[in-house]
């Protein structure tokens, strides 16, 4: 770096590729991966294909994005698969009881933030390690759900079962649930809350320098507390929307759902030490582990397992591209 | 320069910490239009008065008056909002956010909630194309040099309508044509009438930028100079606060005759070894039963030249010969294979491992160099510690107490017994008496000459030059990160001497003797 | 009097006071919720009784832990262990049915060694992850922990592999000397490793660069080394609890065995007393630590609740003792008993500790 060109030359100037690399190589897997689907498998150039990837996928998408926020910030959420199975089970057991719909949505929708708020709180006031607070949570959300029942309970609510079964499409018979929109919608007000609030752009400056955030003057404190609380909501959110796909609560349900959430959020270029990515990432993060999931089913002789196996490769893939980018310009 | 009222003045302030007086009954003024350097050795207190200014401490006495009102600051945001902004060392950005996002974050232009970016990235160019800065406001901050990023942070630090800007060693990581840009942009906020409150460890910055100096030693005022009349040599000589002959005077030890051994072959032959952005090439060579001192301010590039040697850092320029033959000196398991040893100025974090015993402490570069397969056995363990515990007379005399319990100069005495227990050819100590009470440090100063005369090299670095003097047979000048001159330690040379070297940057004689 | 009050200090202030103290405590509360709780019967030469069961079935978390405790002393964490159980009994198990005679000892040792063999590399290859490529230690071995998964199911190919091998099965069921034979493995691998750590110098490398890696580094120790050894270690040990964990069911499930083990694991570890941070670590504690886990897990089980339940108070255990083990919690609460008068002695030694 000499000093002759110092206000118009850069370190180093291809800036642009180099900060989106890691999404774009998502986007050039995903569209390889649907390329091989639809030359192998005739039936997967039907657009329900990927709508049933969006359908099978909807609760992780939405968990996905919660985890997204913590993960910008340099944090990790291992609560999240407990939180959802936690929410389901609640669910199930109010309705069991005979609880009104609306009032068992509102508290099933509460029981994840505050949890995920508490967990921040602990995570800031007394500096523990997110890693293992949020093991704590995940015990404790999931020793909740064994607590409620032993064994899974059926939802048969009228509203559940609607929300289940309501089936949005076109005359050609193509068609979403209503998870689906919900999805959409949440990835959207996320997109929104990161890109244009202070909050969002706090979560970014944060996981860039938390000591310049703090010597800048932005709310590191509140803005940590905040993202746990976000990603117990999300986790909620997904929660009541694995309910709706399932129509019971399990207790050993989304069990290892945490993994895959990483995995989506760090395949969708989202860097694991903090401050740069986007939501968009995560939905094709989620929408690669769908259709690995998808042309897994399509093969026949390939077995459920090769599932993980991938995503442990893509997982080991992505974070070696994200080191070798050196994507934190420090 | 507008010698109008100053904008800010501080009166009388007093600030101590708990057996500590950091600064007595200090007075400072600001004018508006200049650029005010505040200079002192480590220690004297400026971090202390730029801390009390900006709220990050209350103080105990004195008063802080900002535009003709008493202020007292409850933090550097609430300074900031008041028009008194400082920009780091450190600089305290988010490199992964746009040059545009860091200038503004915190207060962006906002409708309903939703942040303007455009109205962001067009402020942002308004801004600094006022600093004469031609950037993409939208790329990534870490795109940039640091010295750029250094002039992002100015601006940011200019938006909120600063009167008064704390530039708190700005310069330290940037080169030449860095610095000559940066003092550009200071110059011209000077001439719109920012006030500039300056501090570096360069003196020739010092010179080159500022209007006005205020001089701190030990917490207190020594006076406020205008450059043009204060000389150089006479800045040096108030930052270290001794009169040169009394100095001179105090030094009754005899002189450590130079070495006989110089005639023979050097021990450590360094040529042209460097390091970009830490130190300037410099060669030296170091004879057996030779202690060859350090001498130079703070950030003078002393550590640098340390670290180089035992491969703490490594090296992009320049070789070690070691006995006459080449040696690559890449990382400090090669320095100690060699036989050189390091004890770090910065005993906390790269010296003592807390948690561990004293005897731990003191084996462990020994155990390294023997391999963990080896273990030293625990008779012998004793019989070192044993050893070194009286001889460095450690206290308490545990040692199974872990190293953290112990008093600082009880520390230095451990991490001494590291290294010599590995009997080094070349120890090199860095500040080995910064910080320990004066028994703790004659002590240390006795075993230098007792291993020096022993056979053993050492390569002496001290902020205090009556030190240097009294141990070294020869002293190698640091100045702005180059080594200027290495003195012999005979009767010519005083402390005088060695100052006037300093603060010139001449008497440059035989640099390679 | 003054002598039995400093004796009771220097007993409350060992590492190991409290952890012993709980596990005392637990089975106290134990033995009065159900008398026969300690009682230890002899049948057929060999010992029985609730004592005996806890202990055989904490092996192969003792074992587990043991990897851990140096993996977590180094400052890092190993999340793929549960996988690695896995894999290893999936693998002994998969040779063993595949074999003629199940009931050979030639059949079960090899199957061992090949066993043995995989997770050593899989361990290596943690190792580099954190020691040469420099990726985070929870983020390298996560890697391992979600691919790991799918191995151990190819291995098994999704079936449940059962054998019939009485060697094998001996490994966490036999008796040897009245006692389970998998506790005396897992006692014999914990001298070993202690021996490994504390015989040479290992430990306090460990030690060294778990509590301050750039002073260990300027002391000259290839911390590189050091790190990928522990990540191998750990792998070994995972791969005996595996054995263990398969030979007590004689069956090899790649999706259930070593479920959650690295959590107990990491638990164990942390309620012995070794902090998360990394530096000291206490073998003796971690094993405690293991008892303790399973005495509450059998405990649990005793009261007829739900064994997943036994969640809910690992996660107040865990809560419990980092709040115990953070600093910043010490400091709020010091503050608060010291009351109003803050001790001056605190900020004194931070200032000393800022180089001047």
């Amino acid at each position: 770096m000499s000093s002759t060109s110092l206000t118009s030359g850069r370190a180093w100037r291809p800036t642009l590729p180099r900060r989106h690399v890691p999404v774009l190589a998502t986007l050039v897997l995903l569209l390889v991966m649907y390329g091989i689907g639809v030359s192998q498998y005739r039936a997967f150039s039907n657009v329900q294909v990927v709508f049933n990837v969006f359908i099978d996928n909807g609760f992780l998408l939405v968990v996905a994005v919660g985890m997204t926020f913590v993960i910008l910030t340099g944090g990790i959420d291992l609560s999240v698969g407990s939180v959802v199975a936690m929410t389901a089970m609640v669910s199930a057991a109010m309705l069991r009881d005979g609880l009104p719909a609306g009032l068992v949505l509102v508290v099933a929708l509460l029981i994840g933030p505050t949890l995920g708020f508490l967990m921040g709180c602990a995570i800031h006031f007394f500096e523990i390690q997110p890693f293992i607070v949020t093991l704590a949570g995940m015990f404790f959300a999931r020793g909740m759900c064994t607590f409620i029942s032993g064994g899974s309970i059926p939802i048969t609510d009228g509203f559940w079962t609607a929300m289940s079964q309501e089936r949005i499409g076109n005359p050609a018979g193509n068609f979403v649930s209503i998870s689906v929109l919900i999805a959409f919608a949440v990835v959207l007000v996320a997109a929104y809350v990161l890109a244009y609030t202070r909050f969002g752009r706090n979560v970014y400056a944060i996981g860039g320098n938390p000591q310049s955030a703090l010597l800048m003057g932005l709310p590191v404190g509140r803005t940590r507390i905040a993202v746990y609380t976000v990603s117990g909501l999300c986790s909620a959110i997904g929660g009541i929307l694995l309910s709706f796909y399932t129509l019971s609560g399990a207790p050993l349900i989304a069990v290892g759902m945490e993994l895959d959430v990483i995995a989506a959020v760090v395949i969708g270029g989202t860097v694991l030490t903090g401050g740069s990515g986007y939501v968009f990432g995560t939905v094709l993060g989620v929408l690669v582990l769908g259709v690995i999931q998808t042309l897994i089913t399509f093969d026949g002789t390939l077995n459920s397992w090769w599932t993980k196996i991938v995503i442990g490769g893509l997982l080991f893939a992505f974070i070696l591209l994200q080191r070798l980018i050196g994507i934190r310009f420090k | 320069m507008t010698d109008s009222r100053p904008v800010l003045t501080m009166t009388g302030i007093s600030k101590s910490f708990p057996g500590v007086r950091a600064l007595h009954d200090v007075d400072f003024r600001l004018f508006p239009g200049e650029v005010h350097a505040l200079m002192g050795e480590n220690g004297a207190g400026k971090s202390t008065l730029i801390k009390v200014l900006t709220g990050v401490y209350g103080i105990d006495e004195g008063t802080i008056t900002l535009a003709g009102d008493q202020v007292a600051f409850s933090g550097p945001m609430q300074a900031a909002a008041a028009g008194v902004s400082t920009v780091y060392q450190e600089i305290n950005l988010c490199t992964n956010l746009s040059v545009a996002e860091n200038i503004f974050i915190g207060r962006e232009p906002r409708r309903l909630g939703a942040v303007r970016w455009g109205e962001v990235r067009r402020r942002a160019r308004a801004l600094l194309a006022r600093l004469d800065l031609d950037l993409d406001v939208a790329a990534p901050l870490g795109s940039y040099s640091l010295a750029v990023q250094q002039m992002v942070a100015i601006a940011r630090a200019i938006d909120v309508r600063a009167q008064v800007l704390i530039l708190d060693e700005p310069t330290s990581s940037l080169d030449a044509g860095e610095v000559a840009q940066l003092f550009r942009i200071m110059r011209q906020l000077r001439d719109e009438g920012i006030a500039i409150l300056f501090v570096t460890h360069f003196l020739d910055q010092v010179y080159a930028v500022a209007d006005r100096i205020t001089v701190l030693r030990n917490g207190a005022l020594v006076g406020e100079y205008l450059t043009e009349e204060l000389p150089q040599f006479s800045l040096v000589e108030k930052m270290i606060g001794k009169e040169l002959d009394a100095l001179e005077r105090l030094d009754e030890q005899p002189k450590r005759a130079v070495a006989a051994q110089s005639g023979g072959a050097p021990l450590v032959e360094v040529a042209e070894l460097g390091r970009k952005g830490a130190v300037a090439p410099f060669s030296l060579r170091i004879h057996a039963g030779e202690v060859v001192g350090l001498a130079g301010l703070l950030g003078s590039g002393r550590t640098e030249v340390a670290r180089l040697l035992f491969g703490a850092d490594r090296a992009d320029h320049g070789q070690v010969a070691v006995d006459g033959g080449r040696a690559s000196l890449r990382t400090p398991v090669q320095a100690i294979d060699r036989g050189v040893g390091f004890c770090s100025e910065n005993r906390r974090a790269e010296g003592i491992v807390p948690e561990l015993s004293v005897r731990e402490n003191m084996i462990l570069a020994m155990q390294a160099a023997r391999g963990w397969l080896r273990p030293i056995p625990r008779r012998r363990q004793d019989e070192l510690v044993d050893r070194y515990v009286k001889a460095l007379s450690i206290r308490p005399a545990n040692p199974d107490l872990p190293v953290r319990n112990l008093s600082g100069g009880n520390q230095q005495k451990v991490l001494l017994a590291r290294w010599l227990i590995t009997e080094p050819r070349l120890l090199i100590l860095d500040e080995p008496t910064r910080g320990i009470d004066i028994g703790a440090k004659t002590e240390i100063q006795k075993l230098v000459v007792q291993l020096s005369d022993g056979g053993m090299a050492v390569l002496f670095i001290s902020a205090e030059l009556e030190e240097v003097l009294r141990l070294s047979h020869r002293v190698a000048v640091m100045r702005d990160r180059t080594m200027v001159a290495q003195l012999d330690n005979d009767d010519s040379l005083d402390a005088d001497r060695v100052m006037q070297t300093i603060a010139s940057g001449t008497n440059r004689e035989e640099v390679t003797r | 009097m003054n002598d039995t009050a400093a004796r009771l200090r220097a007993v409350t202030g060992h590492r190991l006071f409290w952890p012993a103290l709980v596990l005392v405590l637990m089975l106290v509360a134990n033995t009065v919720y159900r008398p026969g709780f300690l009682a230890v019967e002899v049948k057929d030469g060999h010992l029985y009784g609730t004592p005996i069961d806890i202990l055989r079935l904490s092996a192969p978390l003792i074992l587990v832990a043991l990897g851990m405790t140096l993996v977590i002393a180094t400052g890092g964490i190993d999340l793929s262990v549960g996988s690695l159980c896995a894999i290893s009994g999936a693998i002994a198990c998969l040779y063993i049915s595949k074999a003629p005679d199940q009931n050979s000892l030639s059949t079960v040792f090899t199957a061992l060694a090949l066993a043995l063999g995989v997770a050593l590399v899989l361990g290596m290859w943690n190792g580099v992850l954190v020691a040469v490529i420099g990726i985070q230690p929870i983020i390298a071995t996560l890697i391992l922990m979600v691919a790991g998964r799918g191995v151990a199911q190819l291995v098994t190919e999704g079936q449940i592999i059962t054998i019939n091998s009485g060697p094998y099965r001996a490994i966490g069921l036999g008796h040897f000397l009245t006692l389970p034979l998998a506790i005396l493995i897992a006692l014999a691998a914990a001298l070993l490793v202690a021996a490994f750590t504390r015989r040479t110098a290992l430990g306090l490398i460990v030690e060294s660069v778990g509590g301050n890696a750039e002073a260990s580094r300027l002391a000259g120790i290839r911390s590189g080394r050091i790190i990928f050894l522990v990540y191998v270690v750990s792998a070994a040990c995972a791969a005996v609890a595996g054995f263990m964990m398969t030979a007590n069911v004689s069956s090899a499930d790649g999706n259930a065995a070593g479920l959650w083990v690295e959590l107990d694991a990491i638990l164990a570890v942390v309620i012995g007393g070794t902090s998360l941070a990394g530096g000291r670590f206490s073998l003796s504690g971690t094993i405690l630590g293991a008892l303790i886990i399973q005495t509450l897990t059998t405990t649990v089980y005793a009261m007829n609740i739900s064994p997943q339940t036994s969640l809910l108070f690992k996660a107040v255990v865990v809560i419990a003792v980092c709040l115990i083990q953070a600093p910043a919690f010490r400091a709020r609460f010091a503050r608060r008993r010291s009351g109003p008068t803050p001790g001056p002695a605190a900020p004194q030694r931070e200032k000393e500790q800022v180089p001047a």
